[in-house]
C-alpha cells in the first residue's frame, strides 16, 4: 500500500514581510508570507502590541480580499447616466487631469465648495491636513456615523475615551462591565483580554439588549432595553451615592468635585465655576475655613453645602449638585426598573458588587510615583472595576450623556486609569479638551484655514455658524444642532450637499466611505439624491468623486473613480497624529508596507491625494502648483513634520534613527521601521503606568516626546463648564446664541452633568405603532460590508434573519423562517425572522452590513447578500419629522451630532404564506460596465 | 476495511482542549485552518462557486453557534468549534474499504491518504461529528490534520509548531497537547476544569475534549435599601463626605 506522504518540514513560503491588518480597524500587526511571488500565509505577528500573534477571521481571510474580483482595475470616467454604472477606463494621467483642473476651480472660487468625506480612514492626519490646506471646512470622516459620543464624552470628561483612547486593566480588573459592545472596538484585544480575566476569574457582566458575541461568554447578561443604559448607570450611581460607596480622596485630588459652582440662576455665569483674580477655580477649605484654590495642596475641600463667595453670591460644590441630582427618587431602581428593563434587584445587586470590589477588594501595586503636586506615593493602588463600552451607548441620540454617565461613575468610584480599572492608552491622557476649536472662518496668506478643521469647542464663540446662528458647515457640525460636533457629520453631507445645491457644493470627493449604501442612514434617499437633478438638466451635486479599491455600490455614483490598491499593495501609517496603536504601557505607531505589487492600474490613495495637493499647490504640500514636496506618501511619512521634530511616524527619529518621539527627520526611518517587524513602541517606566492625569513624571515625559503641550494635572471634569457656557447662551448670555428655534433644545440638552432622556426619534414616533427597538449587532466575521466580496467570508454569513424574542413571535404568530414586513415612521423593508431566547423581548435585531445591493462589488446579481440579506437602514431617516416650523432636525445626538441609527423603532407585519421569497427593498442592480480607452 | 494501529506504550495522543468557557464564535480558528491547509498537506481546500448564488466549500473546522438554556429563562449562546477529534475507536478509519483513511500509532492523529482515497464516504457516514470534508473537485476525503505539516515543521521557530487554530485563536480558548500525559498542561486544563468528551456514549473515545462554561459570582454583603427617604442624601453619603480629606 503506497505510504501517505507527509511534508513535515516544508517551510511557509519563501518570503516573509511584518505590516498592518486592515480587514477592520483593528490595526494588528500581520506577518505575510509569500511564496513565488504570491500570498501564501497571513498570520498574526506574535511581537505586535496589539494581537500578541493571534488572527481574527477577517484577518486571516486577506488573502481573499486581495485576490477579489470585485477589486477596480483602472481610473474610471462616468459616460453614463449617474448610477447607470456605465464608465470608460482612463488613463491616470487625464484622471488626475479632470480632479486637479475642478479642485483648482473650486479653490480659486470659494474652497468651502469642496466636500471631501472619508470612511474608515486611517490616514486622516493626511486626509484632514489636505483639506486644511485646501482650506474646506466641509471634511471629516465616518466618527459621527460611528463613534463620536464615546470620543466627545470621553475627551470632554477624563482626557481619553473608550477604545480608541481606553482600555481595561486586564491584568488586574476583579470587575468588567461590557456596555453595548457585540464584537468590534476592539475586536482581538477584548478577545486577549476576556481570555485574560477568564484565566483570574475576574467577574465579566454584559449590558446589551443581545446576548451573542462577549455577551455569550459573560458571566451575567443584562438584556437592557435599547436607549435606557444611561438611566440604569445613574440608577447605579444613585446605590452607589446611598451606600456612601464613593471614593472622595479620588475626587478632591483628580477631578472638579470640590470646585465651587456659582449659584445665581439667570446670571450670565451661573453654573460656572467660581474663580479668584487670577482664574483659579475655588473650593472651600473646611481646615481653614475659607475659600482656597481648588488646586491648592493640604486643604480640606468640602463637598457638600452652600458657601458665599467674596461679592456674597451662593456657590456649591459641583459634586454636591451631583448628589443632589441622582439622589433623587427618579433615579432609584425601582424608578427605572421598567423602563430599562432590568429588576430592581438585579440592579441593587449590581451596585453592591461595584462596591465591593472597589472599596474591599482594591489592588495594590508596589510601586512609588510623583504626583503633579510633587507629593510622593509608596503606593499605587487602584479599584479594580473596570469598563468597556461602544455602540449600543454611542449610536443613541443620548449617547453623550449616557457615556459621559459612565465616566462620573468611574471616577465616583475613583477607577479612572488606576490599577485594576480602565485605563488611558497613550497618546492619551490629553488636556480637556485637548485643542483648540475647530477652524473654518479664517484662510491664511496661503488660502489654507487657521487650524485643524476638527476642533474642539469649549464655548459658542467657537461654533461654526452665521450670525442668524445657523450651520456654517455643510453637515451642520459645530453648529447649534451638534456644537460638539468633533468629528463632523458624514450621515448628513449627501442630504445636505443636496438640499443646499450647486451654490453650496461643486465637488463631493469621497474616500472608501460607502455612502450610497451601508454608510448611508437610508440607501434610497441617499441614492435619488445623488442623481437628483435640478430644472436645467443638471446633476444638483455637481461633482462626485470616489476613491475605493472595490466596486461598492458607492462606485456607481462617481462622475470619476480614483482606484485605490489593497492594503497590502501601498505604505501607510498609523499615526500618533489620528489613531495609533498605543496602549496603556506606552505609545507606539506603525506602518503599512506594500507586500505585493499590483497588477492593475491602479495607486494609493494617499500618494494620489499627496499628488493632488503637489499639482494643486497647497501648502504644506508643494513649493507651487506643479511643484510638489513629497514624491508618495512614504516620503511624506519620513519628511513631513507638523511641528518641529514631530512627524507621522514617533519612532526611529533623529539622525541616528534612537529617538522616539520627538526628534529630526531620519531618512532610514521606514527601513528601520520595516527591521523592527513594521511598528515601534515605547515602554513607559513603571512609575508612570498608572494615574498619568496626575503623574509628574508621566505627563513630564509625554511633553517631551510631543505627545501634549502642557504637563500641567489633568483635572478630570466631573461637571463640565463647557457644556454649561452653551447652555447659558440658550439662556441669552453672551454674544453668540442659538437661534430662537434651538434655543429650548440647548438649554436642555447642554447639561453640565449627564442627563438621560427618551430617545429623541422616539419622542416625536407614536409608539403605539413602532413599539419595537430595532438594532444591529456586528458579526465577529465581517466588518461591516467589506467582507462580502471575500470568498470565504461569505460562506460564513451571506444573508441575515431578523431576530425575534421568542414570545413576541408567539404574539405575532411567528414562526422560525417565516416572512415578516418591518414598518418605521419612514420606510419598510421585508425579511425573514429567527426566534431566540437570549434577547430583550421589545427588541428585534439583525446582523449588521450583511445585505448588499444586487450586482455590487462583483457578486452574482442572485447572491444571498442581495436576495435574501437586508440592511435596516432603508427604514432609518437622517432627519427626524419636521417641526411645528417645517424644519428637519438631523436624527443624531443633539451634543455631538452622532448619528442615531439605535434609535430606530419598528413594528411587525407578517407576509401572506404566498410572499416571494426574497428581501425587500432590492434596488436595481449596480453592476459596473466599462470599455476600455480608446476602443 | 482497515485496521487500527496497535496501541503502543508511551505513545502520544496528540489533540485538542476547547474551552467552551471561553470560545466566542468569532471563526478565527476556522480561516485561519482554511489559510493554512489550502497549500498544506491536504491541499487544495476547494471553494465552490465563491461569489456566486451559493457560495461554499471545504473547512476543516466549522462554528456552530447555539442557544442553551440560560439563567432566568435567557437564552445563552454557546459557540461550539467542530473539527475532527481524532478518536482513539475511529469508525471512520475502520470503515474504510482501501486504507486512505488511518490511524498514526506515534501520535494517535487520523489521516487521509488521498492518493489511495477512492471517495467512497463511507467514512463520513461513519463519523458522528460530521468532521470529514469531501473535494468535489478531486473526488477525495479531507479532514483536519491536526496541522501535522506544522506542530512537526522544523522550520518553523518551536512556539509555531502548533495548529494554525490553536495559534490565532484570540480568546485563547484553544490548547493543543498530549493528552496521553497525564502532567501535560492540556491534560491537567481537562482535569481541573472537568473536560468532556463529546457524545461519549457513542464509544469513539475521542481525544480532542471540551471543556464546559464556567460562572463566576461576586458574594457582597445583604444589600440594605438605604437609610434615607427618597430623595434625600443617604446618612451613609452624609457620614463619608464628613470625614477630613486632604487635597
Amino acid at each position: 500500500m503506497p505510504e501517505d506522504r507527509i511534508a513535515y518540514h516544508a517551510p511557509v513560503g519563501d518570503e516573509v514581510a511584518h505590516t498592518t491588518c486592515y480587514m477592520c480597524a483593528c490595526r494588528c500587526g500581520i506577518k505575510v508570507h509569500l511564496k513565488d511571488g504570491k500570498l501564501r500565509y497571513i498570520e498574526g505577528n506574535r511581537d505586535h502590541p496589539i494581537n500578541r500573534g493571534v488572527l481574527c477571521a477577517k484577518g486571516s481571510a486577506g488573502i481573499m480580499s486581495v485576490t477579489s474580483p470585485a477589486r477596480l482595475r483602472a481610473p474610471l470616467k462616468r459616460v453614463g447616466p449617474r448610477g447607470a454604472g456605465e464608465f470608460e477606463e482612463i488613463g491616470w494621467d487625464e484622471a488626475m487631469a479632470i480632479a486637479t483642473a475642478r479642485l483648482a476651480g473650486i479653490r480659486a472660487s470659494d474652497p468651502h465648495r469642496l466636500a471631501f468625506f472619508t470612511g474608515r480612514d486611517q490616514s486622516q492626519s493626511l486626509t484632514g491636513h489636505f483639506a486644511r490646506m485646501f482650506g474646506t471646512m466641509n471634511f471629516a470622516a465616518h466618527g459621527g456615523f460611528c463613534s463620536v459620543n464615546m470620543a466627545a464624552a470621553g475627551l470632554y470628561s477624563v482626557g481619553g475615551a473608550f477604545w480608541e483612547f481606553g482600555e481595561p486593566d486586564w491584568n488586574h480588573a476583579k470587575l468588567f462591565l461590557l456596555f453595548g459592545v457585540a464584537e468590534d472596538h476592539d475586536s482581538n484585544p477584548i478577545k486577549l483580554g476576556l481570555a485574560k480575566l477568564k484565566e483570574r476569574g475576574a467577574k465579566i457582566v454584559s449590558v446589551n439588549p443581545v446576548r451573542t458575541g462577549y455577551s455569550a461568554i459573560a458571566d451575567e447578561f443584562v438584556g437592557i432595553t435599547p436607549g435606557t443604559d444611561g438611566l440604569f448607570i445613574m440608577a447605579l450611581i444613585h446605590c452607589l451615592l446611598a451606600e456612601g460607596a464613593v471614593d472622595t480622596a479620588f475626587l478632591v485630588r483628580y477631578t472638579n468635585a470640590h470646585h465651587l459652582v456659582i449659584d445665581v440662576p439667570g446670571e450670565a455665569d451661573h453654573g460656572l465655576f467660581a474663580r479668584d483674580a487670577e482664574g483659579a477655580a475655588l473650593a472651600f477649605d473646611r481646615k481653614a475655613g475659607a475659600l482656597a484654590r481648588a488646586d491648592a495642596t493640604g486643604t480640606d475641600p468640602a463637598l457638600l453645602g452652600t458657601f458665599t463667595l467674596p461679592d456674597g453670591r451662593r456657590a456649591r460644590p459641583s459634586f454636591a449638585l451631583l448628589a443632589e441630582r441622582y439622589a433623587a427618587a427618579e433615579y432609584a431602581p425601582e424608578a427605572v426598573e421598567a423602563r430599562c428593563g432590568i429588576a430592581a434587584t438585579t440592579i441593587r445587586r449590581l451596585a453592591a458588587e461595584i462596591a465591593e470590589i472597589a472599596f474591599r477588594q482594591p489592588v495594590t501595586i508596589e510601586q512609588a510615583w510623583t504626583d503633579t503636586d510633587g507629593r510622593r506615593h509608596e503606593t499605587m493602588t487602584g479599584r479594580p472595576v473596570a469598563m468597556h463600552a461602544m455602540r449600543g451607548i454611542s449610536a443613541h441620540s443620548n449617547g453623550f450623556h449616557t457615556c459621559r454617565a459612565l465616566h462620573v461613575l468611574q471616577m465616583l468610584i475613583g477607577a479612572v486609569d488606576t490599577p485594576g480599572s480602565w485605563r488611558y492608552k497613550s497618546p492619551h491622557p490629553k488636556p480637556i479638551p485637548p485643542g483648540p476649536g475647530p477652524a473654518g472662518r479664517a484662510h491664511d496668506g496661503r488660502g489654507a484655514l487657521t487650524g485643524n478643521v476638527l476642533g474642539f469647542p469649549t464655548s459658542p464663540e467657537d461654533l461654526l455658524v452665521d450670525d442668524a446662528g445657523e450651520p456654517l458647515r455643510l453637515d451642520r457640525a459645530f453648529s447649534w444642532e451638534a456644537p460638539l460636533g468633533i468629528h463632523g457629520m458624514m450621515h448628513m453631507a449627501i442630504a445636505e450637499a443636496h438640499a443646499a445645491g450647486r451654490a453650496r457644493v461643486d465637488t463631493l470627493f469621497l474616500y472608501m466611505a460607502n455612502m450610497a449604501w451601508n454608510s448611508a442612514m437610508n440607501p434610497g434617499e441617499t441614492t435619488r439624491m445623488l442623481t437628483d437633478r435640478d430644472a436645467d438638466g443638471e446633476y444638483r451635486i455637481p461633482f462626485v468623486i470616489v476613491a475605493d479599491a472595490f466596486e461598492s455600490e458607492t462606485v456607481a455614483y462617481a462622475d470619476l473613480v480614483l482606484p485605490d490598491t489593497t492594503y497590502l499593495e501601498r505604505y501607510d501609517c498609523i499615526s500618533l497624529l489620528d489613531r495609533p496603536i498605543g496602549s496603556a504601557h506606552g505609545p507606539a505607531d506603525a506602518i503599512r508596507v506594500p507586500v505585493l505589487k499590483p497588477d492593475r492600474d491602479v495607486r494609493p490613495f494617499q500618494d494620489v491625494l499627496i499628488d493632488l495637493a503637489g499639482r494643486l499647490g497647497l501648502p504644506d504640500f508643494a513649493e507651487a502648483p506643479g511643484k510638489p514636496l513629497y514624491s508618495s506618501y512614504a516620503d511624506y511619512m519620513v519628511r513631513h513634520q507638523r511641528k518641529p521634530g514631530v512627524g507621522p511616524l514617533a519612532g526611529f527619529r533623529g539622525a541616528d534613527g534612537t529617538v522616539f518621539g520627538r526628534g529630526e527627520p531620519n531618512p532610514e526611518q521606514i527601513s528601520r521601521y520595516i527591521a523592527n517587524k513594521g511598528f515601534a513602541r515605547y515602554d513607559l517606566p513603571l512609575e508612570q503606568l498608572y494615574y498619568k492625569h496626575a503623574n509628574r513624571a508621566y505627563l513630564t515625559g509625554a511633553k517631551e516626546m510631543g505627545l501634549i503641550d502642557d504637563d500641567s494635572q489633568i483635572v478630570l471634569n466631573l461637571y463640565s463648564e463647557h457644556l454649561q457656557k452653551f447652555r447659558l447662551a440658550a439662556e441669552g448670555h453672551g454674544a453668540v446664541r442659538p437661534p430662537e428655534r434651538l434655543r429650548a433644545r440647548v438649554a436642555r440638552f447642554m447639561d453640565p452633568l449627564p442627563i438621560w432622556y427618551e430617545p429623541i426619534e422616539q419622542t416625536m414616533t407614536d409608539m403605539k405603532q413602532f413599539p419595537l427597538h430595532a438594532i444591529t449587532q456586528r458579526p465577529m466575521s465581517m466588518y461591516h460590508s467589506w467582507g462580502s466580496h471575500n470568498a470565504w467570508l461569505r460562506q460564513i454569513h451571506s444573508e441575515n434573519r431578523l431576530y425575534v424574542h421568542r414570545d413576541l413571535a408567539a404574539a405575532q404568530g411567528l414562526e422560525d423562517d417565516d416572512w415578516v414586513e418591518v414598518v418605521s415612521r419612514t420606510g419598510r423593508l421585508k425579511c425573514q425572522i429567527r426566534i431566540m431566547d437570549g434577547v430583550n423581548p421589545h427588541t428585534v435585531w439583525t446582523w449588521n452590513a450583511i445585505g448588499r445591493r444586487s450586482g455590487a462589488v462583483a457578486l452574482a446579481q442572485d447572491a444571498p447578500e442581495a436576495v435574501r440579506g437586508f440592511l435596516l437602514n432603508h427604514v432609518i431617516s437622517e432627519y427626524l419629522p419636521a417641526g411645528d416650523d417645517g424644519a428637519r432636525l438631523s436624527n443624531s445626538d443633539p451634543v455631538t451630532g452622532q448619528a442615531a441609527w439605535f434609535d430606530l423603532t419598528v413594528r411587525l407585519e407578517p407576509c401572506e404564506p404566498e410572499t416571494i421569497a426574497e428581501t425587500q427593498p432590492r434596488m436595481a442592480p449596480v453592476a459596473l460596465t466599462t470599455k476600455g480607452a480608446g476602443q | 476495511m482497515t485496521s487500527l494501529p496497535q496501541s503502543q506504550p508511551g505513545a502520544r495522543r496528540l489533540g485538542l482542549v476547547i474551552d467552551l468557557d471561553t470560545c466566542v464564535g468569532c471563526h478565527a480558528c476556522a480561516v485561519n485552518c482554511k489559510e493554512w491547509n489550502t497549500e498544506g498537506h491536504h491541499a487544495p481546500l476547494p471553494d465552490y462557486d465563491p461569489h456566486g448564488a451559493d457560495p461554499d466549500g471545504v473547512w476543516f473546522n466549522r462554528i456552530h453557534s447555539y442557544e442553551a438554556e440560560g439563567s432566568g429563562g435567557c437564552g445563552k449562546t454557546v459557540n461550539f468549534p467542530r473539527s475532527c477529534l481524532h478518536c482513539e475507536n475511529p469508525l471512520c478509519v475502520t470503515v474504510c474499504p482501501t486504507g486512505a483513511s488511518y490511524k498514526r500509532a506515534e501520535d494517535g492523529i487520523v489521516l487521509v491518504n488521498t492518493d489511495i482515497c477512492i471517495g467512497c464516504k463511507l467514512c463520513s457516514w461513519a463519523c458522528p461529528y460530521g468532521a470529514r470534508e469531501f473535494d468535489e473537485h478531486d473526488g477525495v476525503m479531507k479532514k483536519c490534520t491536526l496541522c501535522i505539516d506544522r506542530i512537526y515543521n522544523e522550520s518553523l521557530p518551536e512556539a509555531e509548531r502548533e495548529p494554525a487554530c490553536v495559534a490565532t485563536c484570540p480568546s485563547r480558548a484553544r490548547h493543543f497537547g498530549d493528552l496521553a500525559d497525564p502532567e501535560s498542561r492540556v491534560s491537567k486544563l481537562v482535569a481541573e476544569r472537568g473536560g468532556v468528551d463529546l457524545m461519549a456514549e457513542l464509544g469513539y473515545r475521542p481525544t480532542n475534549k471540551y471543556l464546559p462554561p464556567r460562572q463566576t459570582r461576586i458574594e457582597t454583603r445583604p444589600v440594605e435599601m438605604p437609610a434615607s427617604a427618597p430623595g434625600g442624601l443617604g446618612g451613609a453619603l452624609l457620614a463619608l463626605v464628613d470625614k477630613v480629606l486632604s487635597r
